[in-house]
């Protein structure tokens, strides 16, 4: 075939072409809804959410994983673009690590020596290691639905950071039924959880975000 | 690109025409860089023709076309030299041979799209011939078909999709 031949053909399928941002965004919402309703249905909020919602450890959990969150799709709008650069999407990656180092030195400032090791243990590190990737599967999956539309240059990279994304979000609905507030408790296990999702990530990303 | 990426067919035909040239510069120096035979450029031509065409979505119109060009150019380029990786290597006789035959096709066509033009099933083959080769408009072969022109618009869609994909799992088989 002619070159020629090719440019008239590619030219009479000239429909306008869907937005990776429009798609990204899509796969953002309907990802958090699946989520959601994993959550709602099968787990839901922890019994003191009331009185949780009044004490700065509970609420600052949010602050890490949202921050986690919007950081991730940030550059994952970035990335499925050929010739975009992350510019100051990678600063923000910073965030979410920078914001829990911070509170975990004021824990350590603030609590007595003798609790360190139960805070950090807690009590619920088995559902934290399970409900974070199993609510993770909804936007991850949709994530990388959405990224095959996109055009990423490092597609491994691109499928771990859709991983983060996915653990961000799973991680703020897994936040409101955890009842270990502890930044050590969140800074040891939370990290371990989403470390698994990324993998994950990374291994579909290999092989499904080539193009 | 801007008003193509609107959904104006001619504007895209112009912005496809005038970008093969550079296209084409750019695949030849790789090929010569790389050691490949000059006639493989037409193929890595066509191949990020298709790449632009299946991803033109991922473009933002806010920022310059120039760098989401050459992104897709090089890993394009990097996709097809690797593949023909085989090909490059094989003994001086052969390359011989190779090229002589060469001469006596037309250097401005490709093989590789011929080949996978094959590969498609019916009635997508015979609408990407009929519009391409034979230079027919969609409501011709759509008449000629028996089909809406709307049906031929989605045929030839899913046909140009399924095409790019066959780069890929060639690509996945030799790698």
């Amino acid at each position: 075939m002619k070159t020629d031949d090719l440019i008239d053909l590619l030219a009479q399928d000239s429909a306008v072409p869907w937005k990776i941002g429009r798609i990204l965004g899509y796969a953002t919402v309907v990802g958090t809804v699946i989520a959601g309703t994993v959550f709602f249905i099968g787990i839901g909020f922890r019994p003191d959410i009331a009185s949780a919602m009044e004490t700065v450890r509970f609420l600052f959990k949010f602050v890490v994983t949202l921050s986690l969150a919007i950081a991730a799709i940030g550059a994952l709008l970035r990335m499925a673009r050929p010739g975009a650069r992350l510019g100051l999407w990678g600063w923000a990656f910073a965030a979410a690590p920078v914001l829990l180092g911070g509170a975990v030195i004021a824990e350590l400032i603030v609590m007595p020596e003798s609790t360190w090791v139960a805070r950090l243990v807690g009590h619920n590190a088995r559902f934290c290691l399970t409900l974070i990737p199993l609510l993770a599967i909804g936007p991850l999956a949709c994530l990388l639905l959405a990224l095959r539309q996109g055009a990423p240059s490092r597609p491994g990279l691109a499928g771990a950071v859709a991983g983060l994304a996915a653990s961000g979000i799973a991680a703020t609905f897994y936040a409101a039924n955890c009842n270990d507030d502890s930044p050590l408790y969140v800074m040891t296990w939370y990290p371990i959880a989403t470390a698994m999702v990324v993998f994950v990530g990374y291994l579909a990303g290999t092989k499904f975000l080539k193009w | 690109m801007r008003a193509a990426i609107s959904g104006d067919s001619a504007a895209y035909h112009r912005f496809l025409k005038a970008v093969t040239p550079h296209l084409r510069a750019m695949a030849c120096r790789r090929c010569d860089r790389f050691g490949a035979p000059r006639s493989e450029a037409e193929d890595v031509v066509q191949e990020v023709l298709l790449a632009i065409h299946t991803k033109r979505g991922t473009w933002d119109p806010n920022r310059p076309i120039g760098p989401w060009i050459s992104t897709i150019v090089r890993n394009k380029l990097i996709d097809a030299l690797r593949r023909r990786g085989r090909h490059v290597s094989v003994p001086i006789e052969n390359v011989i041979d190779f090229l002589e035959a060469e001469e006596q096709t037309d250097p401005l066509e490709a093989r590789d799209v011929e080949r996978m033009l094959g590969r498609l099933k019916e009635p997508q083959c015979d609408i990407v011939r009929s519009i391409s080769v034979d230079g027919h408009s969609i409501r011709e072969t759509a008449n000629r078909l028996r089909m809406t022109e709307g049906a031929v618009r989605v045929a030839l869609h899913r046909a140009l999709k399924a095409l790019a994909a066959m780069y890929r799992s060639e690509l996945r088989e030799n790698g």
